[in-house]
């Protein structure tokens, strides 16, 4: 019978990849073991250079640091720099037809962190002292003795029961573990097609991300330190925010087949004008990608000496994927270093990580589905905007749908918690009670047009 | 306001933390500095100055007692608030979130004992 497999003193890790999931894995991976006594070699691949601008050096999602995330990191000893922080967040404001409302940060703080991914924007003239966030991970994790191997892997096979890489340029190393944390936009999960036959992919969907620079001073005038949200009742748009990040705005939109009359669209609408410079025109040029998003977990992201963490695993869906990343890469280094390199170690100690967010998931379906009503209808729309009106203009007392909808859009808490919030029966009462007063005031007001 | 800093901005001479109230959060300093105050009966003693990644207040996750010290701001101070109830429930879920912290106050009972033995001048007593 074949020895367990663990790591030991000495042991190789080979890391796919050097986005948060890879880093924060290698990082874990060898602060953990360097409390237990272990001295690992972990050798990070990773082509990309992150301090380049543009696609080149981006891993293309909204660039938002959660304040749970922030909150943990901060924790952990790991504060962001003025440098990576493009703006701290202490707002967001919900854009509706039927009113906007700002929702303040509990404490009045800036709790959420607004970042770029690559160095900035395509075009972007270099800020000086401006970093991205992946490329500051990176750095954390080789300064906790992580090696970084620029070198695309392009072949990957068993050598006696352990994972071989072949890179671009014919070198083969073999390791005692492999993490892949490799994300959906790239091909090399096709690497793995017959490698590990229990391993399902994640499925993923199409989002939309653009910046346009306005200049910082502009971007503080009418975008301020605030997260802006829009529910808006386009055909096809599911969901869309607004990000200020130092001299950019970055546009994120989730829907269905998004092309350019929807992008146009939703720039067209009075709630997002009034929240962009008056005759402001969409750029000839300027940074966009349609990267993909996973909605639906990997099956399987494990087998003996090999893990798969991040977005080709198991993330959170739509929000907080960094966090996600997080959790799920400490899992699997706590696994690796404390439990073993086995398929059942993982399937016992990091597989859980993996299944609480599965779990949250289903239930977030839920309450996307619960917003998209909320989209669809305008008594929907009314009473909600009434609810949070309210609440923050009242001093002190329960902010129920205020609370609600900013652990909904900034992946705060886990939906779990958003869900059992909103079935609470002040929260119910207070919504129909709003929905009721607002569409008998719009009825009036609708009567005395008519009549007038 | 700086636009690229998290937390909460604190004045020159800004009480962040009172001794002697009931505290329910934790701080990490973003940036800037913040000076740790005794009361003795000559005044006010500063004992520490706490910079960039300092945690302060995290005695009060652990006992339900009372601030032990006053924390001021010494110019402006970023500080990131961390509250206890939150904090908890996050470290139940992940116990190794607070070994970080632990490492902290464990540095901190050392220079605390060295503090001591200089003090007392016979070190070898102690242990």
């Amino acid at each position: 019978m074949p020895p367990h497999p663990e790591l030991g003193d000495g042991s190789r890790v080979a890391v796919m990849g050097g986005g948060p999931s890879g880093s924060f894995f290698s990082y874990f991976l060898l602060q953990i073991a360097r409390r237990a006594g272990l001295d690992l070699h972990v050798d990070i691949y990773e082509p990309r250079d992150f301090s380049a601008t543009g696609p080149r050096g981006c891993n293309m999602c909204g660039g938002i640091i959660s304040e749970s995330l922030v909150q943990n990191l901060a924790a952990e000893g790991i504060n962001l720099p003025a440098a990576v922080v493009q703006r701290g967040i202490d707002s967001y404001f919900l854009h509706m037809d039927v009113g906007s409302v700002r929702i303040e940060t509990p404490l009045q703080e800036m709790r959420i962190a607004a970042v770029h991914r690559g160095a900035g924007p395509r075009g972007m003239k270099g800020e000086v002292g401006c970093r991205g966030f992946d490329g500051y991970l990176l750095e954390l994790a080789l300064a906790k003795g992580a090696h970084l191997v620029r070198k695309k892997v392009e072949g990957v096979a068993w050598e006696e029961g352990r994972p071989r890489l072949k890179t671009q340029d014919g070198s083969e190393e073999t390791y005692d573990l492999l993490a892949v944390t490799a994300g959906v936009n790239t091909g090399s999960l096709k690497l793995f097609e017959g490698l590990v036959p229990a391993y399902r992919p994640p499925q993923s969907t199409k989002t939309y991300i653009c910046e346009f620079c306005l200049g910082r001073e502009t971007i503080q005038k009418y975008l301020g330190s605030s997260m802006h949200v829009f529910l808006l009742n386009i055909p096809r748009l599911e969901f869309a925010a607004l990000i200020p990040k130092g001299d950019y705005v970055t546009l994120c939109l989730l829907g269905r087949d998004i092309d350019k009359e929807l992008v146009q669209s939703f720039l067209d609408a009075p709630e997002v004008k009034q929240c962009l410079p008056p005759g402001w025109q969409v750029p000839a040029d300027f940074c966009h990608c349609s990267p993909r998003l996973t909605i639906q977990g990997a099956v399987n992201p494990f087998a003996d000496r090999l893990v798969f963490i991040g977005d080709c695993g198991v993330t959170r869906l739509y929000k907080d994927g960094i966090g996600a990343a997080y959790r799920t890469a400490k899992a699997a280094a706590k696994t690796a270093v404390f439990e073993g390199l086995a398929a059942q170690d993982f399937r016992r100690h990091y597989w859980p990580a993996c299944q609480r967010l599965c779990t949250d998931n289903r239930i977030g379906k839920v309450v996307f589905a619960v917003t998209h009503q909320i989209q669809n209808w305008r008594f929907l729309r009314r009473g909600v905007w009434r609810m949070v009106t309210r609440e923050q203009q009242r001093e002190g007392g329960h902010r129920y749908m205020s609370m609600v909808l900013w652990d909904t859009f900034t992946g705060s808490a886990p939906y779990r918690s958003v869900f059992l919030r909103s079935l609470h029966p002040s929260f119910l009462g207070r919504l129909f009670w709003e929905t009721v007063v607002g569409s008998r005031s719009l009825d009036m007001s609708s009567q005395q047009t008519g009549r007038s | 306001m700086t636009a690229d800093t998290l937390g909460k901005l604190y004045r020159n001479g800004e009480v962040i933390v009172q001794a002697g109230e009931i505290g329910n959060c934790m701080y990490v300093i973003q940036r800037g500095q913040a000076e740790v105050l005794l009361q003795d009966e000559d005044g006010e003693v500063c004992v520490a100055v706490l910079g960039e990644g300092d945690v302060f207040g995290e005695m009060a996750l652990f006992d339900q007692e009372v601030r032990s010290a006053t924390v001021r701001a010494r110019g402006e101070v970023w500080a990131l608030t961390l509250e206890k109830k939150t904090f908890l429930r996050r470290i139940h879920e992940d116990p190794s979130l607070v070994f970080n912290i632990l490492e902290k106050m464990s540095r901190r009972i050392r220079e605390l004992n060295d503090s001591l033995k200089k003090a007392l001048g016979r070190g070898s007593t102690l242990r």
